[in-house]
């Protein structure tokens, strides 16, 4: 009888201070949305900056939704401000700089993580000296090597760099997924008269298709936003990133307020549809990044 | 034997891409950083370049105009602003959602956003946040009953305020970084752990206190590290917001460097800052590190 009490009394206290205190549940609500809202109110801003006139923007109506949704603004911040141009650039830079450095790291990887040898840890080891490394370590050197070549202002002088900083975060999530794959895959293949080649290609490539959206994601998100290096290397107006070409703009356009709001939204619109579609793919590589490296 | 010259040269060939880009642009560019900081490099030709020795790093240190201990400081500062402003509110956040809590997972999304736009837009945004006539900073201050709490010159153009104006940004969208790292460590402690404690009469904060926060501590190393090295190597929104100006007011070591490279011409120097600014970051590294080992606790993952 005297257990049973106990008993009880254990369940019923673990009900008691188990579940978090109400009082103390609101509290960490409003905490939690006092910050959300510090979090979205900027971003909610630029949005309906974009779409105001400047008589708006200037003093009718400062916070509140646009009154008139003036979408040409965002003609004008196309037409006027070369941003189609910046846009691509952009795109040729980051997607040039993902296949390069997945490339490179897949094969690295595999050659670290799946044929046998001495040597292969230190390789890794120096591949890891990458994620700690600051980029600014480099770009005096890279600055000089590039205007004596005559390489500045070319697409190159971007998608290279960016390709070998995106490499040990490609090499570190690559390993993470490769060192899944069960390793009788390789002694089926070998039986099977594949050789190394054969191996990467046909069996291990096709497996990593997770691992390869992750590491996109990644660096797309480094290459996207650098400024830099690309501030530095690029002065020619068209070739220019969208995170130059928005200095740029904002340069010309102080006091249109509209035009560069809209230029605004459009640079961060592929990032934030990338995030809609793939925000937990994106935390946990940002979290593995952190974490192993 | 043949087998093994074919396993090594075909490992050498899928190294190869690797080894050329990592090389090439790093690990050899930081060498020749190293290198070009004993000269006084003054074009990109380097066929004639004088040799200077440790000028550079005495020019550095002592001369007023550079200002190198002033760029040094104020990152200095933002880093422990960082660490004992953002790191805790960044962590406060991380348990709080960490409790279970519903739409658990849309409040990290929305935290978590900032992190990912690039810091260009985020400087423009927030240049028009503190502009002087319309900003919105000035507007939601005068809708409180504040008015005429903008500092003379601007928020970013006066002396006192704009080191402030620029950390606020920083702190701003970084805190949904380490408050994800933090996160991800406060769900890998067991429920069971938690549980325990709770028998044992404990209160939610003291869980929080003496079995979580010990439990993420490698974590906690980790977000240290990133937030000193991160305000060490700061560049994009210093540079978007103020350029390092007022009178240097926000300048760092990387605006020096861009300074250096773009208006002085002066490729030697700029390297010296480079060489002095991966220093910094490895020294501070290994100094955290070393201060949370001295307090090490029981149970510790290996962390590599």
């Amino acid at each position: 009888m005297a257990e049973k009490n106990t008993l009880n009394a254990y369940s019923l206290d673990q009900y008691q201070v188990g579940k978090t205190n109400k009082v103390v549940k609101t509290l960490i609500y409003i905490g939690l949305v006092i910050w959300a809202m510090i979090d979205l109110f900027p971003i909610y801003w630029m949005f309906t900056f974009s779409l105001k006139s400047n008589e708006e923007v200037y003093g009718m109506n400062v916070m509140g939704l646009p009154r008139d949704w003036l979408w040409s603004n965002y003609q004008r911040a196309m037409t006027t401000g070369n941003m189609p141009r910046y846009f691509l650039n952009s795109i040729i830079v980051t997607v040039a700089a993902i296949l390069i450095s997945l490339i490179a790291a897949l094969m690295a990887t595999y050659a670290i993580t799946r044929i046998i040898w001495k040597g292969s840890q230190l390789t890794y080891s120096f591949f890891m000296l990458g994620i700690t490394i600051p980029i600014h370590a480099s770009i005096v050197p890279i600055f000089i090597t590039l205007s004596k070549a005559h390489m500045l202002n070319s697409y190159w002088s971007l998608i290279v760099p960016y390709s070998a900083f995106s490499l040990s975060m490609a090499i570190l999530i690559c390993t993470g997924f490769m060192n899944d794959i069960p390793k009788d895959l390789d002694e089926a293949a070998k039986i099977d008269g594949c050789g190394l080649w054969q191996t990467f290609g046909m069996i291990i490539v096709p497996l990593m298709k997770p691992a390869l959206a992750t590491i996109s994601i990644y660096t797309f998100l480094q290459c996207w936003n650098e400024l830099m290096f690309a501030n530095v290397f690029i002065s020619k107006n068209a070739l220019k990133t969208l995170p130059v070409g928005i200095q740029a703009l904002s340069g010309q356009h102080t006091t249109d307020w509209g035009p560069i709001g809209a230029a605004l939204v459009i640079a961060t619109f592929p990032t934030l549809l990338t995030y809609i579609f793939m925000s937990k793919n994106i935390q946990e590589s940002f979290i593995a990044g952190a974490v192993k490296g | 034997m043949r087998d093994k010259i074919y396993k090594n040269v075909t490992i050498f060939f899928f190294l190869l891409p690797a080894l050329l880009l990592f090389v090439g642009v790093l690990i050899y560019p930081i060498f020749m950083s190293a290198y070009y900081s004993f000269f006084d490099l003054r074009s990109v030709s380097t066929t004639n370049m004088p040799f200077y020795g440790i000028k550079n790093y005495i020019e550095l240190f002592t001369s007023g105009s550079i200002s190198f201990w002033k760029a040094l400081g104020n990152s200095l500062l933002l880093a422990i602003l960082s660490v004992f402003l953002q790191l805790p509110l960044s962590l406060g956040l991380a348990l709080m959602l960490g409790k279970g809590i519903k739409g658990e997972r849309a409040f990290l999304s929305i935290y978590f956003m900032p992190v990912l736009i690039s810091t260009v837009v985020i400087g423009q945004l927030w240049r028009k946040i503190y502009n002087p006539d319309y900003g919105i900073l000035n507007a939601v201050l005068s809708l409180m009953g504040i008015e005429g709490a903008m500092p003379l010159g601007g928020w970013l153009g006066n002396v006192k305020s704009a080191l402030w104006c620029v950390f606020i940004p920083t702190l701003w969208q970084y805190v949904g970084y380490h408050m994800l790292l933090m996160y991800a460590g406060v769900r890998s402690v067991s429920p069971e752990l938690r549980e325990a404690a709770k028998l044992d009469g404990a209160t939610d904060a003291q869980v929080d206190w003496y079995v979580v926060i010990p439990c993420i501590k490698n974590i906690l190393r980790v977000s240290v590290i990133f937030a000193v090295t991160g305000s060490l190597k700061s560049f994009d929104l210093i540079y978007v917001l103020t350029e390092g100006g007022p009178l240097h007011a926000t300048e760092v070591p990387s605006t020096l460097m861009i300074n250096m490279l773009f208006l002085r011409n002066r490729y030697g120097m700029g390297s010296t800052i480079a060489v002095l600014m991966i220093l910094l970051c490895f020294a501070f590294a290994l100094l955290i590190s070393a201060a949370f080992k001295e307090r090490e606790y029981y149970g510790r993952k290996k962390h590599t």
